[in-house]
């Protein structure tokens, strides 16, 4: 397993713990965490799910050249960097809007989306090439 | 690949840029208050990401991946993945167009058939899972 998807997986892991940890906290009202809601689902979905299927496929599609069987590795790194960074900003920054809104912590909501975003793309950017079929010799 | 493999994961990628385009709208709303229509955003949001992207990318990888049986027709009756393709794309479609067509009753005629199709996938792919035979030389 290549080094990008062991950091892929791992840290889809992470966010499945994460996640799970605070949706068994969303059952409780009484704790008063505010925007818990959109940041245990995202957790889930995002840092879990998406995550998990960027790093295998990141390994397992088929090769895109000999030179670059994985495309340009640098673009892998960012992916990586940016959903991370995205999902820790919006774990950091969504709560943050709910209890004291402030322009930092409107700045960094609008850069975790920004992160977010940026992710998705450039993993449909490298992806896209590898969806192929690959007629057997 | 297969080739309905490359369509279903092709078509998932597109759901995903536009999904996650819609992600960062809504988040950057919230932030911002840039405008309250955004908000409409939230139910297509869900689904492409759902539906759209997840789900077909899963269908793509598991109909390529999933045990193969025979020489002739080693995926069995396509047609049944080839349906749920369409019917699942013709409901995410107009689920999305049916915001901005005025028209958001749409979803109640075209939802079932993303129920259908998801079926037709599980028709046409249920019996590529199986045990295979452990090999009897590897025993003991």
């Amino acid at each position: 397993m290549p080094t990008l998807t062991r950091w892929f997986v791992r840290s889809s892991l992470v966010s499945l713990f994460l996640g799970t940890v605070l949706g068994a906290l969303y059952q409780f009202p009484n704790l008063n965490i505010p925007g818990i809601y959109p940041v245990f689902i995202h957790l889930l979905t995002y840092g879990w799910l998406t995550q998990l299927v960027f790093g295998i496929a990141i390994w397992m599609f088929p090769v895109l050249s000999k030179e670059h069987p994985r495309g340009i590795e640098w673009l892998g790194w960012l992916i990586y960097a940016c959903l991370n960074l995205g999902l820790i900003a919006r774990v950091i920054f969504e709560p943050l809007n709910v209890l004291s809104p402030s322009i930092l912590v409107k700045n960094g909501i609008t850069a975790s989306a920004l992160l977010q975003w940026l992710a998705a793309m450039v993993f449909v950017v490298t992806i896209w090439p590898r969806a192929r079929s690959t007629k057997a010799k | 690949m297969p080739k309905l493999s490359v369509f279903y994961i092709r078509a998932s990628l597109v759901y995903l840029v536009i999904g996650a385009t819609y992600g960062a709208l809504i988040l950057w709303n919230k932030a911002m208050a840039v405008s309250p229509l955004i908000w409409y955003f939230r139910p297509n949001h869900i689904d492409i990401m759902f539906s759209g992207w997840m789900t077909q990318f899963v269908f793509g990888v598991a109909f390529w991946i999933l045990p193969r049986r025979g020489s002739e027709k080693p995926r069995g009756n396509e047609i049944w993945s080839v349906l749920a393709y369409w019917l699942i794309n013709i409901s995410l479609i107009s689920q999305i167009a049916s915001v901005y067509i005025g028209f958001p009753q749409l979803h109640f005629y075209t939802r079932p058939l993303q129920a259908i199709g998801i079926s037709f996938f599980l028709i046409g792919n249920w019996w590529r899972v199986y045990a295979l035979k452990f090999p009897e030389y590897l025993k003991n």
